[in-house]
This record gives C-alpha cells, sequence and structure tokens, in this order.
C-alpha cells in the first residue's frame, strides 16, 4: 500500500493541535444554543398558559419570569443546575434562569458564614452587579429620552 | 403551524444568544458575573437605540429570557415612565416594571439557601 500523501509525526501532531479546539468550541456552541433555545422556548409556553389564565398584558410576562427564577432557584438548590451548567455554558448562565442560580448558588455556599452577611450578602454577589449596572443604565436610558422626546416627535 | 412558528422563533433567537454568550466565554475568559452584566447593559442599550424591541415582536421569549430581556425590561419600564411621569419616571420606571421578578429572585434564592445544603461541585 502506498502512501500518496504522507503526514510526519510532528505535524500530524500540529494539524491535531490546531484542529481540536475548533470542535471543542463548536460542540460548546450547540449545546450553549439547544439549552438556551430550549429554556426559551419554555419561556414561550409559560407566556401562552399565561394567556390561558387570563393574565393581563402586563402580569403575563411577570408569571414568565417568576416561573422562570423559581424553577432556576430550585434546580440550583437540588444541584441539578450545576450540572446543566457544566454541559451547556452560557447556555444556562445568559437565560433567567441563570440570573436565578447566580442569587441562589452563593448564599447557599456560604450559609455557615450566617444568615446576615452569609446568606444575606451573598445573594447579591452576582445580582449585585447586575442590578447596579442595569438599573443605572436604565436610569440614563429614561433621561437621554425624557431629554430628547420632544424632538423625537 | 403558525402557533409552532413562534416557539421555532423563540428556540433559534434564544439559542442565538446564549452562543453569543458562549463564544465570548471562549474567546475571552469572561466570567459568567461579567458576561451577565454585559448582557443586560447590552439589553437596555439595544433597547434605548430601538434595536431591541423588533426583536421581542418578533421573537417573543426568545428575546425576553436571556439576560438582555431583562435589560430591555428595565429599559422600557424607564421610557414608558418618563412618558406617563416625567423626569421621575426615569428612576422608577426600570425597577417598578421588574419588581416582581426581582423581589421573585430574592424570595426564592433566600428559601433556598435556608432549606438545601450546599453540593460538591460537578
Amino acid at each position: 500500500m502506498t502512501q500518496k500523501n504522507p503526514i510526519k509525526p510532528d505535524e500530524y501532531r500540529r494539524l491535531v493541535a490546531r484542529m481540536t479546539p475548533h470542535s471543542r468550541h463548536l460542540r460548546g456552541c450547540l449545546r450553549a444554543f439547544w439549552v438556551g433555545g430550549a429554556i426559551c422556548t419554555l419561556g414561550q409556553a409559560l407566556g401562552a398558559l399565561g394567556e390561558r389564565l387570563e393574565l393581563s398584558e402586563a402580569t403575563a410576562p411577570m408569571f414568565t419570569s417568576v416561573v422562570l427564577i423559581f424553577l432556576g432557584t430550585l434546580l440550583t438548590g437540588l444541584g441539578v443546575y450545576d450540572r446543566i451548567g457544566k454541559y451547556a455554558g452560557a447556555g444556562s448562565i445568559v437565560p433567567i434562569t441563570g440570573f436565578a442560580n447566580s442569587v441562589c448558588a452563593p448564599a447557599m455556599e456560604f450559609r455557615r458564614e450566617g444568615i446576615v452577611l452569609g446568606i444575606g450578602a451573598k445573594l447579591f454577589t452576582i445580582a449585585g452587579p447586575v442590578l447596579v449596572y442595569g438599573i443605572t443604565a436604565s436610569i440614563a436610558v429614561g433621561v437621554v429620552y425624557w431629554a430628547i422626546r420632544g424632538w423625537l416627535m | 403551524m403558525s402557533q409552532l412558528l413562534i416557539y421555532v422563533k423563540a428556540f433559534a433567537v434564544g439559542g442565538l444568544i446564549c452562543t453569543i454568550g458562549q463564544i465570548l466565554m471562549q474567546t475571552t475568559k469572561l466570567t459568567s458575573a461579567r458576561i451577565l452584566v454585559l448582557f443586560v447593559v447590552s439589553g437596555v442599550v439595544l433597547t434605548g437605540l430601538g434595536i431591541y424591541k423588533p426583536l421581542v415582536d418578533f421573537a417573543g421569549a426568545g428575546a425576553t429570557v436571556p439576560l438582555c430581556g431583562f435589560g430591555y425590561s428595565l429599559a422600557m419600564g424607564a421610557i414608558e415612565a418618563v412618558n406617563r411621569y416625567g423626569l421621575l419616571g426615569a428612576l422608577a420606571g426600570g425597577v417598578t416594571r421588574n419588581a416582581a421578578g426581582i423581589s421573585a429572585a430574592i424570595l426564592f434564592g433566600l428559601l433556598n439557601a435556608l432549606i438545601f445544603k450546599p453540593h460538591a461541585k460537578p
């Protein structure tokens, strides 16, 4: 058997090194895509359920986020969400359930430091920065909108 | 059929937004806290620029369930409250619109930490 395209061992190794991270990255993206997509689809279904329960336009989105946050914290408490996170990466971090996870995971972990400075403070380890910058940015948007509102109309 | 399409759109757009987060994590080593802050602030800014609302109209939960949807809701709250109350609305609107979600996260997070013992990291 003749080899038409012989490849040296070190060349092969370099090739493997170049190819492997790509496929790993691609796999990570596919997992994030389908898990993240599935959580959003669940959110859509909850919205439809909210409509069936004849919730108003204002309360239906509230219902969806409250149920998703509840599921996120419950699965974190049961230790399931960490497993999903290990599999799905950003697919479990970016949806609102990931926010719920980031609220209760540190609180659980630091429970032995007490009710006030353990649970109470650590609830906001990640939620704190999210709320600080999210709310500040929303105020900025509101102020800019207020300033240019007359000009927009 | 149109019912199914709504779910397909939510799945595809939600999945794509999470994939953007995954690409950021793989290429920049940003921690999950930074990713969450980045997504919320992006959601607020994109909503302020009028870009995010069309995406929400198109994809529904696909755009509102990812954390940039929380940013969208904060910014929409501020804008709607400015329309109703003037400048003070900019301070009140964001939190008012999301009060249920924020309170739910605090309540469930607290109950959870009281009920469950921490698990070993898998």
